[in-house]
This record gives structure tokens, C-alpha cells and sequence, in this order.
């Protein structure tokens, strides 16, 4: 068990820098989660915490220590890849053995730890089969039990649901959260899925174009957003964004009629013929369960807005008032992009 | 639909595997040319086989009969006693072996560094390695004599073997399989704390094995088959390989073709034995990486 410690962590392949000077601490026994969109250093994050990766400057430190010049398997971590990187000639229990076995630990004592992560994890009646004949759902298993058996202070895990089909991606979500209860042990959790983000994380830490954008509770990240690209990058639809010097808007800007970016939730906004915020119906979508408008506004900007299917849904076409809620809208500085005040 | 209506012969020429059989008349045409093809082929081997087995008088008829008749084993003894085979295949058994081994054991090295270990200019040095390839025995093969005798192996094991225990060839292929293996499991087994050698012996080898195999199978092959180097370090009747045997029984017995024929049946044997054990290894292997998944 152990906290970790990023400081100025940055890290540069040639000409391309990958990751940008980020500063995070993570508490012991945290469930974080580094979400982002493909590409933006997160999965760079997570070697460089294995030690996988040499940092081009800063340091990382576990449990205190800084690890930078430590071997990967001496820093006290684990980690579950994205394909699960199970060796294929080996039996589950061998694979789980791997580990022990570098620790010298006596053959009694790995048997033991070995039934016991198999039990932990459901996959005891597979310690004889080769991951060949095993289910994602098992192999994700598998790499699970490899990870915890020799109980690591802090485990990594890099994408490790992105394999596994839509309902067993729920499931095991919920398993991997039992999971950390269980272990009272630091996670740092890699994706690119918000929903695993809002559903797993104690705290989100969005990272985007290899700087750190935000970290905080996941309500936190979705109700206060630290920037353009943080709104734009959470939410489903995410967050509307208008440009521009709101004259008629019920809440004054702050910016002294400066021009500014407006932001609301598809959710806060309501479709009101006296609604401050004029547009034009592009398109209705349903989904079952809800509908999804989408309208253009004066300046050529699109604005989602969700509906209940109960409502009156307007035609394609239809000029339309927009309100957003009052206390819902987010206000952005246009140059820097950072949420003002 | 109403398209294909009046074709449902496309259906039946698929087989039950999705593979497409080809259509009746192409496979005449093509079954001939195959026929053709291993006729060409094995009627000297054939020739070869039914002359070692039958009396001298019966070689030399003609027309000759491909049916061998009576059936005797004397040219195979005599080729033996006169030829001294046993001593001549013990050496190049051990040759043989020793340079495979070798070879086996240099190029999974070699392999594994080009592909897992960081070092400076290592494409550099691949590629001089490779080039090596380029380079004919025989360019080298003086040097490698002045080498040998200046070591005093001339007339020994290591002078045949030493030269040989490396190879370019099967480093290439090999790091070609080793390269075809996930980044991830290397960095997984980083993880778990295997060091290079444990990692090699543990993951890599074994999952590299149908090219291992072809590696040791093609060593195998050109190591029996070699004459010229055995020819040049070794003097000594006792110390020549079976290739050399073969040919002194076949300059000092030219007038009788089945002991010749009997002896290059013998020295073949081996390999044709290894052939038919690991063929399916030996193509696996050479086609290993050539396609990735």
C-alpha cells in the first residue's frame, strides 16, 4: 500500500512530447482514473509510473520513494495490459506463478497465494488451462490474478476492459470496483471511456494533448469543468460551447461584455418560444429513451439539446427558443479557454 | 438474387472449408504438371535406390528395368566394408550435430539481442551481419584455413566445426519470429520480474519453436551436405566426413555404378529421414512472420 507522486513528470520521443510536465498525487488506496482521448499521453502516464518508459525529466515516486531509476519489477507495482499479455504456453496457474517465482518464494507458500488469487478472482477450475481455451472475460481474469498475486502497493491497469464485449464490460466495471474495495490498494486506471471514468474513479485526472486538464471527483469533472476541452471531452453528447457577446442572457457574463464562451449541458437547456438563445431544428434523433435535437444557432454553431420522448419533439426545420438553465450555464475565456470565475 | 438464380455451380465449388476447389479441368492440367514434376524428380532418386539394391550385372542392362530384380543387399555391404561409411558417417554425424547445436544456440542469441536488447547502432550492425550473407565460403575460406592451422585443429573436430557455429541465416530468421511476438508480453514479463536470459528460455524459445526447428533442420542439412571444408582441414582417412567417402569410392570404383549408388543412398539416408520428420516444421518455420497473426 502506497501513495504515488508525479512531479513535472515529463516525457518526449524525438520531436514529440508526449507527456507535459504533469504534476499529480495520488493518495494510498485511491481508485484514479487517467481518461483522455487516443493519444494524449495517458497510456505514456501509466509506463512511465511501471517504469516502463524513462522519464525525459521529473521525477515519480512511490510510497515516497522516487522510483525513476528503479527496475519495474522492483518499484511494488503491477499491471493488467490492454491485450492482457498472458503467456500462451503456459497453464493459468503458471501464468500466475510467473511472478512468484521471480520473488524465490518456496513452492508451498506460491501454491497457496496462487489458489488464493484464483479464488479471489472466480477462474480456481481454470488454473489447468492455457489462456488458448479461455474467454476474454477469463484471460481479463487471468491477468487480474497475475497482477494481485504478489500484492503490489499500487496497480496499473491500461485499458483492460476495451477487449471485452458491452455487457461484460458493465459486469466486470462493477468487479473491478469490488475489487479495489477489496484490496484496499492504490489503482490507476487508463481510458478513454468516460462512462468507466464517472462509474470507477474515485477521482479523474483528464489529460489532453499530454498536459494534465483536471483532476477531481468525476461529479466535479462534470459539473465544473476546468476548460473547453474538458467540457467538450466529458459528456455524452458533451457540452455545447457558443461563441460569442450574450447581450439577452438571464446571467450576466463575466466579462464585461467582452466576447465569451458559453457552455450548458444538452440536458440544461429547455425548448421554450420564449427562450433567449434563437435556433433552427437540424435534426431529431431517438433513442428509446430519450431524444437528441439538434439545431444550429445565429453565428453557425450547433447546439444538442436532450428531451424527454414524452415532450413535444419540434420538426425538422422548426425555428425554436433555447433556454438554458439558470445556474447551469458555464462561462470560458474564448482565448485561453480556461473556465472564468 | 436474381442474379445468381442461374449460377448455383458457384455454390458447389466451394468446399465445406470456404476454400474454392479449382474447377475440374484446371485440376487435370494442374495434377499433370505435378505428376510430371515429381517423376522428374525422383526417378534419379529411384534409379538410384533400385541400382544400390540389385547385383552389378543387372545395372548395366539394357533397356533398363525400373522394376529392381533379383533383390540383393550385397553392393550396400560392400559399399560400407570398401568405403570405410561407418567411420565416415560417425564423423559427420558428430560434424553435423555439433555445428547445428551451435548454430542453434548462436543465432537464438544473436536473435534475441537484435530484437529485445537496446544498443548503439544496432540496425547498423544487423544489417553488417546480414550482409554476411553476401559473401560466398569460398571468399572466406582461405583465411579460415590459415586460422584453423594456425590453431593446430587441422584433422580435428573443432577445425570442421568452429567455422560454422554462427550464422547470419538463422539469426535473420529467427529475429524475425522474435520480432513477431506482442511488445506487451516483453514488458509484461519485465513486469513480473524476468530478467533476458529467464525471458528467452522461458517465453521466447518456447514460442519461437516451429522457427527454432528450422533453423535446426536447415543447419542440419548444409552441415551433412558440406564437402569443400571437410575436403581442405582434414588429411587424415579417419577424420573425413561422409561426402569425401563418397566421392573416394566413387574415383576408385567408377566401373561399378551400385556401390556408388549403394554409398550416396547411405550418406542420403539421414537427411531424407530428417526431411520427412520435420517438413511441416521446416515450411512453418521459413513462412514464420512473413505474415503477421
Amino acid at each position: 500500500m502506497a501513495g504515488l507522486q508525479l512531479d513535472a513528470l515529463t516525457k518526449r520521443f524525438d520531436d514529440t512530447l508526449a507527456v507535459d510536465a504533469i504534476d499529480l498525487d495520488i493518495a494510498d488506496q485511491e481508485f484514479l482514473v487517467l481518461l483522455g482521448p487516443s493519444g494524449c499521453g495517458k497510456s505514456t502516464v501509466l509506463r512511465l509510473i511501471a517504469g516502463l518508459e524513462y522519464p525525459s525529466s521529473g521525477t515519480v515516486s512511490i510510497g515516497g520513494r522516487i522510483v525513476n531509476d528503479v527496475d519495474p519489477a522492483k518499484r511494488d507495482v503491477a499491471m493488467v495490459f490492454q491485450s492482457y499479455a498472458l503467456y500462451p504456453h503456459k497453464t493459468v496457474a503458471q501464468n500466475i506463478d510467473v511472478p512468484l517465482r521471480s520473488q524465490k518464494l518456496p513452492k508451498e507458500t506460491r501454491s497457496e497465494m496462487i489458489a488464493e488469487a484464483a479464488r479471489a478472482l472466480d477462474i480456481a477450475d481454470l488454473l489447468g488451462r492455457k489462456p488458448a481455451q479461455l474467454s476474454g472475460g477469463q484471460r481479463q481474469r487471468v491477468a487480474l490474478a497475475r497482477a494481485i498475486v504478489r500484492r503490489p502497493a499500487v496497480f496499473l491497469m491500461d485499458e483492460p476492459l476495451s477487449n471485452l464485449d458491452a455487457a461484460l464490460r458493465v459486469q466486470t466495471r462493477a468487479e473491478l470496483v469490488d475489487l479495489h474495495d477489496r484490496l484496499d490498494t492504490t489503482f490507476v486506471y487508463v481510458t478513454h471511456d468516460q462512462v468507466e471514468a464517472m462509474t470507477m474513479a474515485d477521482r479523474v485526472a483528464v489529460i489532453q494533448e499530454g498536459k494534465l486538464q483536471q483532476v477531481g471527483p468525476p461529479s466535479e469533472v462534470y459539473d465544473e469543468p476546468a476548460n473547453t476541452m474538458v467540457a467538450r471531452f466529458i459528456g455524452t453528447p458533451p457540452m455545447n460551447l457558443i461563441t460569442g457577446s450574450p447581450t439577452k442572457a438571464p446571467e450576466v457574463a463575466p466579462t464585461d461584455g467582452r466576447e465569451v464562451v458559453v457552455g450548458f449541458r444538452p440536458e440544461h437547456v429547455a425548448i421554450t418560444p420564449d427562450g433567449w438563445l434563437r435556433g433552427k431544428v437540424l435534426l431529431v434523433e431517438s433513442l428509446g429513451h430519450e431524444r437528441l435535437v439538434h439545431c444550429e444557432v445565429p453565428g453557425g454553431e450547433r447546439v444538442t439539446i436532450r428531451v424527454d420522448p414524452d415532450d413535444a419533439i419540434p420538426h425538422d426545420g422548426e425555428p425554436i427558443g433555447l433556454a438554458p438553465t439558470p445556474g447551469r450555464i458555464h462561462w470560458f475565456d474564448p482565448s485561453t479557454g480556461r473556465r472564468l470565475p | 438474387m436474381a442474379r445468381n438464380a442461374g449460377r448455383p455451380s458457384s455454390l458447389e465449388s466451394v468446399s465445406p472449408r470456404g476454400e474454392r476447389r479449382p474447377k475440374p479441368k484446371r485440376s487435370v492440367g494442374r495434377y499433370t504438371l505435378l505428376s510430371l514434376t515429381a517423376v522428374t524428380l525422383l526417378l534419379p532418386v529411384w534409379v538410384t535406390v533400385s541400382g544400390a539394391i540389385q547385383p552389378y550385372s543387372e545395372v548395366l542392362d539394357y533397356p533398363a528395368s525400373l522394376i529392381p530384380w533379383p533383390l540383393t543387399t550385397e553392393p550396400i555391404r560392400e559399399a560400407w566394408r570398401i568405403a570405410n561409411l561407418d567411420r565416415y558417417l560417425i564423423n559427420s554425424a558428430v560434424v553435423t550435430v555439433l555445428i547445428m547445436i551451435g548454430q542453434v544456440v548462436t543465432s537464438v542469441l544473436a536473435a534475441y539481442a537484435f530484437t529485445f536488447l537496446k544498443f548503439p547502432y544496432r540496425r547498423a550492425l544487423f544489417a553488417l551481419f546480414i550482409g554476411t550473407l553476401m559473401v560466398p565460403t569460398e571468399v572466406t575460406i582461405v583465411a579460415n584455413f590459415q586460422t584453423i592451422r594456425s590453431l593446430g585443429w587441422l584433422d580435428s573436430y573443432p577445425g570442421l566445426v568452429a567455422p560454422f557455429l554462427a550464422a547470419a541465416f538463422g539469426t535473420f530468421l529467427l529475429r524475425q519470429a522474435f520480432m513477431s511476438l506482442p511488445r506487451e508480453m516483453e514488458e509484461a514479463a519485465r513486469m513480473d520480474g524476468m530478467g533476458h536470459l529467464r525471458f528467452m528460455w522461458e517465453v521466447v524459445v518456447p514460442l519461437a519453436r516451429p522457427a527454432i526447428g528450422a533453423v535446426s533442420v536447415f543447419s542440419f542439412l548444409t552441415a551433412w551436405n558440406q564437402y569443400l571444408w571437410p575436403l581442405i582441414v582434414t588429411t587424415d582417412p579417419d577424420m573425413r566426413t561422409v561426402q569425401i567417402g563418397l566421392r573416394s569410392l566413387a574415383s576408385a570404383n567408377l566401373d561399378e555404378l551400385n556401390l556408388v549408388m549403394a554409398g550416396t543412398m547411405i550418406a542420403a539416408l539421414p537427411i531424407i529421414v530428417i526431411l520427412l520428420l520435420f517438413q511441416k516444421q521446416l515450411v512453418r518455420g521459413l513462412t514464420a512472420g512473413a505474415v503477421k497473426g
